[in-house]
């Protein structure tokens, strides 16, 4: 019995994951709160728990959690309205009912629930929140994660993530942010907004910034799904297409960027027999859908390039330098910024000499916001290696290292660093 | 996680038939769905048997033998690859497909960190000659 307990509420689990975001949405369009939409959710999710151990999962589980969740929500509805029909005095009419509110739901149970997840997903990305609380509300009503699964992603405690989304509802209620897709001049920030959470949540797990472990793959994993929904959720929007390329190739390398101890290998370095040619095919698609979309070229779209430049290089020989630098400069041009810069150097230096990404990285030692910043010293030391001078490309491997808050890169730097000699 | 799903053959699609419009609109919709939630990463169908061969190894000799094969249940018609959290998610998924009077099969897909420390079987290979190496000079 135990062990068919378990394994049903694993299948509850799953479903959840997979009908969860909908559910949600569909329930946040009709009590316009996505807090109040979640509670209802999860009154539905626990009495799916109380249920179907009993009599097995339904054959529509979906269909199943809206229905359920749907009565509990037009209750909600009709006690909102009385209680705004007594604060009005009868002073004018309210124009939903709950009968309109069924209806809603109805509508909310077929297919097209693509609107309302946009709309989740927006507001759950919306500028009024910190970047931390917009990446845990994502996770967790765009990415049908748990509180304790995101966690347990970003190492902190439980506790920390549960206050953080509590917070983030309470101040889209507060601010009484609308749960709309934005149009109009607003439209681009706001997009903008959601691709920075997806990419943070990606890097979280590309590069970890905390722990041990150089990567943390279930993090991209959940990253990629987020950009592959919002592909289709947003077609249009070519920059979107552009950060799921991107994330697509820079996946692809996972295998080939860890080496026999777990420490990181860099990019040239790597043996591009272990990349995923099934991700980078799926990124050279997405590329081109953003490509056939036209318009001017946004600043995932120009990475995504540049990352494409080195996937179709058979060997790290034949990656066509003179190109990445121009998509470089044009990155610079479009979203100027010292880290920008600085991979502009790297790219001027493989393709026009060492000396020429030396002159550009030089301009940006007295960046402030570099200072502590461990790839420039890493870079420039990297530099001056191959320009021979070996005593001072020692000094800037070291400070790296001292730099680097990542235990397998400080390894790979001190490595470096001995390897310039005493 | 990713994970393979296996769809066999039958007499209809060893005859080289193309399913019916209603099966492909409804699998159309199915697959809209895995695209839609994220959860799609590649699907191929595969022609029938007769357009295959079998390479059979043995004693140093390779024997080719052309296609059709008989025992149609044991072949492949087609697969999907999907990411997703936990194989019952991947179950899950597979139950809301429009499949009847047939077997689809689930099988995890390999990942990196399924080898622990040594990501692939030819690191491995390469680290153990190195510790032997390192063993004989001692």
């Amino acid at each position: 019995m135990a062990v068919e307990a378990t394994e049903i509420h694993r299948a509850i689990d799953a479903v959840w994951r997979i009908e969860s975001p909908k559910l949600i949405a569909g329930l946040a369009r009709i009590v316009r709160d996505i807090g109040i939409a979640e509670d209802l959710a999860h009154d539905a999710l626990v009495a799916a728990l109380e249920q179907w151990p009993k009599g097995g999962v339904p054959d529509k589980p979906g269909a199943w959690l809206m229905a359920t969740a749907k009565h509990r929500a037009i209750d909600h509805v009709r006690r909102r309205q009385m209680l705004e029909r007594k604060q009005a005095e009868l002073g004018y009419e309210i124009e939903t009912d709950a009968r309109a509110a069924a209806v809603d739901l109805d509508a909310a149970l077929d297919e097209e629930v693509g609107d309302d997840l946009l709309r989740l997903m927006f507001t759950a990305c919306h500028p009024v929140l910190s970047t931390d609380a917009r990446v845990a509300l994502t996770l967790r009503l765009l990415g049908g994660m748990t509180t304790d699964e995101i966690a347990r992603a970003f190492l902190v405690p439980e506790s920390t993530i549960a206050q953080r989304i509590v917070r983030a509802k309470r101040t889209l209620a507060d601010k009484q942010v609308p749960f709309e897709v934005p149009r109009g001049a607003d439209r681009a920030a706001r997009v903008s907004s959601m691709l920075e959470v997806i990419y943070l949540v990606f890097n979280e797990g590309y590069t970890a910034t905390a722990g041990d472990d150089w990567m943390r793959p279930g993090l991209c994993e959940d990253a990629l799904r987020l950009g592959r929904i919002l592909a289709e959720l947003a077609p249009l929007e070519s920059d979107v297409h552009g950060l799921v390329a991107l994330m697509e190739i820079q996946a692809s390398r996972s295998r080939a960027r860890v080496g026999l101890s777990g420490e990181p290998v860099v990019l040239l370095e790597q043996n591009r027999a272990q990349w995923d040619h099934l991700l980078i095919r799926r990124g050279l698609a997405a590329l081109a859908r953003a490509e056939k979309l036209g318009g001017p070229r946004g600043p995932y779209v120009i990475q995504a390039s540049i990352a494409a430049c080195h996937a179709r290089a058979r060997t790290a020989e034949e990656t066509d330098w003179p190109q990445i630098a121009r998509l470089y400069a044009e990155l610079a041009a479009s979203v100027p910024s010292p880290v920008v810069e600085l991979n502009r150097a790297v790219a001027d230096g493989m393709a026009y000499g060492p000396q020429a990404g030396l002159d550009r990285l030089d301009a940006l030692v007295a960046e402030p916001s570099l200072q502590t910043y461990h790839h420039l010293p890493s870079v420039r030391g990297d530099l001056l290696v191959k320009l021979g001078r070996f005593d001072e490309a020692r000094l800037e491997f070291e400070r790296a290292a001292s730099l680097t808050r990542n235990a397998r890169e400080r390894d790979l730097l001190l490595e470096r660093a001995r390897a310039c000699g005493a | 996680m990713r994970f393979m799903v296996i769809v066999k053959a039958n007499k209809d699609s060893e005859a080289g038939a193309l399913p019916d419009r209603k099966i492909l609109t409804e699998m159309g919709k199915f697959n809209d769905e895995l695209v839609k939630a994220g959860v799609m990463l590649a699907a191929e169908g595969l022609h029938a048997s007769s357009k295959g061969a079998r390479v059979k190894f043995s004693g140093g000799k390779t024997t080719v033998i052309d296609g059709p094969f008989t025992e149609s249940k044991e072949l492949v018609a087609g697969f999907w690859l999907w990411q997703v959290k936990s194989k019952e998610e991947a179950i899950e998924w597979l139950k809301r497909s429009p499949f009847d009077n047939t077997e689809v099969e689930i099988r995890q897909v390999f990942e990196a960190d399924d080898f622990g420390p040594a990501f692939t079987p030819e690191l491995r290979a390469q680290e153990e000659r190195l510790r032997a190496e390192v063993a004989a000079r001692k």
